[in-house]
């Protein structure tokens, strides 16, 4: 990683220049991982921000592993599996394609901007796929910037925030607070 | 005991008629239903023949009864055999704990009310009428007012509730026009008043797991501190744990003591789910869930 300015969870969270996206990809072992793997031995050049946890199956990523992704530092998350009918073990990524749908639904609705959560199928032979999915990753974070609002959540002065309710939101909440 | 015109059609003497046989006869240990009280509607586990006279069914008899048959809670398990009086939005979470193997259907003989709609305050005194202001935005849309997964079937058909002044698909639709920045705010300041007392998952009927992962510690995946990171992990696991297996019954809404709008999360997920997988949760053990099914030609609009 070439700008890393400090090692605590903090680092650049100015959204400066300097800044360079931390990304978290969650693959599965048989594709993705090989896939990645291709890129490499194949020497092709793409951004060097991605930590790759290796997991057996996209079956085995639970959403959790993102909110702890995002809660530890990261910027953006990658989560990427064997095409369809491709799963060693058969429908991993079926199952793994329904549960992600709706968390991506969630997160969007929950204000998580949806380019910080790429979800992507990468078969092993698909190493200039990888490069791809892993450059657009990292630029759209670093577009957005770092995702400083979630891993700060925790420093919020609780009671003076209490009360802060979004104008804009009124008409959504208006009725719904009595009772 | 008052037993109104209302009362009558809402199959209250024929409900009292029935749980004093079933307990007469010994075919059951103990009737669940709901009763009047100096604090209006709430449960009543009656276990005599003179105590099924204090059966109730009306507007304020909202609580999700199925919650007791939640095998967490060993000591409604120990009581024995349970008659459970439900409303067609607790049908679907017993339906839903027989599909998820956390019920034996023997175990509880089901007693199905026909509903015209609940309240939202079981505290009043008197059954309510319901008007646009008093009814439960739940209620709206609902597809289950009869409900079909029970033993006897109580009541008669009762007309459709009012529309509430603000429906939850209306909150929802309000939200989802909104910038992923607004949304950020909206639900990390709903989220911040959250003091992880639980009350949500301890009264959800769906909320099954012996171990909650909320309560694990190696690792901890879900942090303990009540700091909005923390309440906001929580509570967007909470939901989508339940994506596909909530009921809509608002139970969670209704105890959380922050006023946190959980329904319309939950709402948000079932219209997901409806949307994406042509899936409502119904009162029928055997239709799988959503998540936890699939299908080779689902969605992959948002995959790579």
């Amino acid at each position: 990683m070439s700008n890393e300015t400090s090692t605590t969870g903090l680092a650049g969270d100015s959204k400066a220049a300097d800044f360079e996206p931390r990304i978290t990809a969650f693959v599965c072992n048989w594709c993705t991982y090989t896939g990645a793997d291709l890129a490499g031995t194949s020497r092709l050049r793409m951004a060097s921000n991605v930590r790759i946890i290796r997991l057996p199956c996209t079956g085995r990523i639970d959403p959790l592993f993102i909110i702890k992704a995002f809660e530890r530092g990261a910027d953006g998350v990658i989560v990427s599996g064997c095409h369809p009918a491709d799963c060693h073990y058969t429908a991993g990524n079926y199952h793994a394609r329904r549960r992600f749908a709706v968390f991506h639904d969630l997160m969007q609705f929950v204000g998580v901007d949806p380019g910080r959560i790429t979800f992507s199928w990468v078969s092993a032979s698909e190493g200039a796929k990888w490069r791809d999915v892993v450059n657009e990753a990292v630029g759209k974070a670093r577009e957005l910037g770092p995702f400083t609002e979630y891993r700060t959540l925790n420093q919020h002065n609780v009671s003076a925030d209490h009360v802060r309710e979004p104008a804009v939101c009124a008409a959504a909440t208006k009725g719904g607070e009595e009772a | 005991m008052r037993c109104s015109d209302e009362g009558r059609r809402g199959g209250v003497k024929e409900l009292r008629d029935l749980a004093r046989q079933l307990l007469a006869d010994g075919t059951v240990d103990v009737v669940v239903g709901w009763e009047d009280s100096s604090r209006g509607a709430r449960p009543i586990f009656a276990g005599t023949p003179e105590e099924a006279d204090k059966l109730i069914f009306d507007t304020r008899c909202l609580h999700n009864l199925a919650t007791y048959l939640n095998p967490r809670r060993k000591q409604v398990t120990d009581l024995g055999k349970l008659a459970l009086v439900i409303k067609g939005c607790d049908a679907k979470a017993v339906a839903g704990l027989l599909r998820e193997m956390q019920l034996d259907r023997e175990r509880v003989v089901l007693i199905g009310v026909r509903c015209g709609g609940v309240c939202e305050d079981s505290m009043a005194p008197e059954p309510v009428a319901l008007t646009p202001e008093t009814v439960a935005p739940r209620c709206h849309g609902c597809d289950n007012r009869e409900p079909h997964l029970v033993d006897h079937l109580l009541g008669e058909p009762r007309p459709e509730p009012p529309v509430p002044l603000l429906t939850l698909d209306e909150r929802v639709a309000a939200l989802d026009a909104l910038t992923p920045a607004q949304l950020w705010e909206y639900w990390t300041a709903q989220f911040e008043k959250c003091v992880r007392c639980y009350a949500c998952r301890q009264v959800c009927p769906m909320c099954v797991c012996e171990r909650c992962v909320a309560d694990k510690s190696r690792p901890q995946w879900i942090e303990t501190a009540s700091h909005p990171r923390g309440n906001f992990s929580w509570n967007v696991t909470r939901a989508l744990h339940l994506a596909g297996r909530c009921v809509g019954c608002g139970e969670c809404e209704r105890f959380c003591p922050a006023g946190i709008p959980l329904a319309v999360l939950n709402r948000k997920l079932q219209r997901v789910v409806k949307e994406r997988y042509d899936y409502r949760v119904a009162d029928d053990p055997e239709v799988k869930t959503p998540i936890g099914d699939y299908r080779l030609d689902d969605q992959q609009e948002f995959i790579k």
